[in-house]
């Protein structure tokens, strides 16, 4: 029992990395119906940005890091989204109205372009930050097993349920969500009726990249360490998660982020670390031979 | 000519900012610092002089930018030039000039990395062919329409080429090994490239022809290579009669995998084939008494000629092919040999292909591309043809997959990772869907350049998903995508 209450709490973390990625993916999609594949090198940027931050500000020890912490969160979070936007500005604007491949191919091509620009200028080798935040509460105590919530699980659980609450509102009630939903359902209508629909897509890649820097920051300071190449599986299963929830939709990609997460901590706590990607892929195309539009997805009626 | 408006300079200079502002954002963090690598980081080393030069040059570019898009081409002209000039002199200054003058041109060089300042070159030289372009044709620069039709009438025009151009290029294919300038280092690429001609082809059946997006083509390369190298080393089959077992491997993988994720749909599919991907690899990697995890399978036997090994002397009392033909023994021989077999291989994939689309099963598969509710609605089982289509690309996938096996003599899950399929995937769409001379094509403009500069080292990655943004962005439908149908209702057209 104690295990099992363990292990659910580092899938539910875990799974926070995940969802936060998967929401990028999912907005993406639902607004110009393109998987964004460089979305995991984001991802990797915004890990890279708030290292930059964090030793560039000398504090790793003390009582200022919280200080630290937030000037690392809110430097990734303003300087990330730039990749974001000029990632759409040059790998996908241009091609709006090409065949679906076509911009498919381009987002493979710069996420095989943004790693290796990093390991250029950056170097191959991993990065590690020490660990800063460390503690935590123990919840509960059986046959020798200490079941602890780390003082990081929770504040990475505050951030992403606040994130996860604050774009859910910025989507439901400001202006700019009602246009992405607009534009999501028809773009050009959503241009007649003064709608900028250019704007509109591009800053559906800022928000995207701004929880993918979060997300970034937090693999940061739940690993310690990082690389280059990071981007790629973790996009790999944050875009499964999206899937996996049903893509387009918001609360799937959540669901989504922590149903994967949940599914690679118990497989690795039960049966073996390796083949925990496998079970994570597994249980996708699972639920997709029951469910082809995924969990919450709504099925797309074909019409002739 | 009617007076030109003034320009708005300071609507110009904001524009500029901004796009200096921009490149400030993207510099600052990733180029201005240097994290030290590994544990007990300190202090981060600085490069604000890359940054600032980013900037300015963004600030210029953009501004040379905005004149050309108000037809001022002339300044631009000389800027640019005289940049790409400078710089160019800067980075050649040790070969040109004496040392004591070369520290002055060295100071003149915007950043530290040779291939960094080459690119900027190439850009400056862009912008003032551009303007050299609209100042003595006077006119802009094509553009994206105007590019687009130039490229559909080449494309057809090469499509229709192909009647002659193909035999002269599968002549020049044939004697490629004996042409004089030929050595040893060019067949290996050309051997690479024909490789990858093979997988395109092999892909093409799947995403162009029967319009499945197939992200995790790889893996049946892999499920192929394995077969090989499992079959040769435990039960001590030969070459010839492993290829056919492993293409059949490959497609029975295919088949598993294809039959139950064939009934998603574009996204869902390419994902799960992504899926099914990195499921191989990982298996491959872990399941370490079967494939030799991550260590791989060496001492894979080459590929015989009739029996004839391609060595100094037979291993075991055979005779080799030197001996058996009286010839001196040469090395390159056996690169000659392994050409000539993937070169068939690749044929056969070809002909096999064209010859495909002619069936019943292959004009199912391209007119499931088409609409996939008329084709139901017509009687067509589009499980079962989207099935065969996905065996078929398997097969293919799979034979290439043995050939590069016993090529390599060593396999291991590394050569088997996603990128290996984004390029494959990359060939065929670069190509133009379903054409089997675009493939050709942008399989040497992938593969061959890259191979041939190995000096950009570092930034060949690099370069290779730039070009590949770049080249779809130049050109979205592929280079060759003229697309005739491969069956008409009128007797006119005729079979492509």
């Amino acid at each position: 029992m104690e295990y099992f209450v363990q292990q659910l709490i580092n899938g539910l973390t875990l799974g926070a990395v995940y969802g936060l990625i998967a929401i990028g993916y999912t907005m993406v999609y639902g607004i110009i119906g393109m998987i964004n594949f460089a979305h995991g090198e984001i991802f990797m940027i915004g890990a890279f940005h708030a290292l930059i931050i964090a030793l560039g500000l000398g504090i790793t020890t003390g009582t200022w890091i919280p200080v630290a912490l937030v000037a690392a969160l809110v430097g990734t979070m303003l300087l990330t989204p730039i990749y974001g936007w000029a990632l759409e500005r040059v790998a996908y604007r241009p091609l709006r109205g090409s065949p679906r491949l076509a911009t498919l191919i381009t987002a493979i091509g710069m996420s095989i372009y943004l790693p290796n620009q990093v390991q250029l200028l950056q170097g191959a080798r991993i990065k590690t930050l020490p660990p800063v935040l460390q503690g935590g509460f123990e919840i509960m105590e059986g046959g020798g097993f200490v079941v602890t919530l780390s003082y990081l699980q929770i504040l990475i659980m505050v951030l992403t349920v606040t994130l996860m609450v604050a774009f859910t509102l910025i989507i439901e009630k400001t202006a700019l969500g009602r246009a992405q939903r607009a534009c999501e359902q028809d773009r050009t209508m959503a241009a007649l009726s003064g709608i900028n629909v250019d704007r509109t897509i591009a800053l559906t890649f800022v928000m995207g990249a701004t929880l993918a820097s979060v997300a970034g920051m937090i693999f940061l300071l739940r690993y310690g360490v990082i690389d280059f190449f990071i981007g790629f599986l973790v996009g790999i299963k944050a875009f499964t998660a999206a899937v996996l929830g049903g893509i387009g939709s918001l609360p799937g990609a959540m669901l989504g982020g922590f149903l994967i997460g949940l599914i690679e901590a118990f497989w690795s706590g039960y049966f073996t670390v390796e083949y925990k990607d496998v079970a994570a892929f597994s249980i996708l195309v699972l639920v997709l031979i029951f469910r082809p539009t995924g969990l919450l997805g709504k099925p797309d009626i074909e019409k002739v | 000519m009617t007076p030109r408006p003034a320009l708005d300079v300071p609507a110009i200079l904001k524009e500029a900012g901004l796009t200096a502002l921009v490149m400030l954002g993207l510099t600052v963090g990733l180029v201005g610092f240097r994290i030290p690598d590994g544990i007990g980081a300190s202090a981060l080393e600085t490069r604000f002089g890359a940054v600032a030069m980013a900037c300015g040059l963004a600030f210029a570019g953009r501004i040379a930018l905005i004149l050309l898009r108000e037809k001022r081409p002339r300044r631009v002209l000389f800027a640019s030039t005289a940049y790409a000039v400078v710089v160019a002199l800067a980075q050649a200054a040790p070969v040109l000039f004496s040392p004591a003058a070369t520290e002055r041109w060295i100071t003149l060089r915007p950043f530290d990395s040779a291939v960094v300042n080459g690119m900027t070159v190439v850009l400056a030289a862009a912008f003032a062919l551009r303007a050299a372009w609209m100042e003595w044709r006077h006119r802009r620069f094509p553009g994206i329409k105007e590019r687009d039709k130039a490229m559909d009438a080449m494309g057809a025009r090469v499509q229709r080429a192909t009647h002659f151009f193909g035999p002269a290029l599968l002549l020049v294919a044939v004697i490629l090994p004996f042409l004089p300038m030929v050595d040893r280092r060019l067949l290996d690429i050309a051997v690479l490239v024909v490789t990858y001609i093979m997988l395109g082809w092999g892909l093409n059946i799947v995403v162009g022809l029967a319009g499945l997006l197939d992200l995790g083509y790889v893996a049946f390369y892999a499920v192929g290579a394995y077969s090989f190298a499992l079959l040769a080393i435990n039960f001590d089959l030969g070459f010839w009669i492993c290829l056919p077992l492993a293409g059949m491997l490959a497609a029975t993988a295919g088949i598993l995998l294809g039959f139950p994720v064939l009934r998603l749909r574009g996204d869902y599919l390419a994902i799960v084939t992504l899926g099914f991907g990195e499921i191989i690899r990982i298996i491959l990697l872990n399941w370490y008494q079967f494939t030799g995890g991550p260590d791989g399978i060496s001492g894979i036997p080459k590929p015989t000629f009739f029996g004839l090994e391609f060595k100094r002397s037979a291993s075991d009392g055979g005779e080799t092919f030197h001996q058996f033909f009286d010839l001196t023994y040469s090395p390159v021989d056996k690169i000659v040999f392994i050409y000539y077999v993937i070169l068939g291989l690749a044929l056969i994939t070809n002909s096999f292909s064209l010859r495909i689309r002619k069936l019943p099963v292959g004009r199912a598969w391209e007119a499931l591309r088409e609409d996939e509710i008329a084709c139901r609605s017509l009687g067509i089982n589009a499980t079962n043809t989207k099935l065969t289509a996905f065996a078929i690309g398997a097969m293919f996938g799979g034979i290439a997959g043995s050939f590069f096996a016993t090529r390599q003599g060593f396999i291991s899950p590394e050569s088997f990772t996603f990128i290996e399929s984004a390029v494959i995937l990359a060939i065929v769409v670069l190509g133009g869907f379903g054409s089997q001379i675009g493939v050709v094509i942008a399989a040497i403009l992938l593969i061959g350049l890259p191979e041939i500069f190995r000096e950009l080292q570092d930034f060949r990655m690099l370069t290779f998903g730039g070009a590949m943004v770049l080249i779809m962005v130049w050109r979205p439908a592929g280079l060759l995508a003229h697309r005739t149908p491969s069956i008409r209702l009128s007797d006119r057209g005729g079979e492509p």
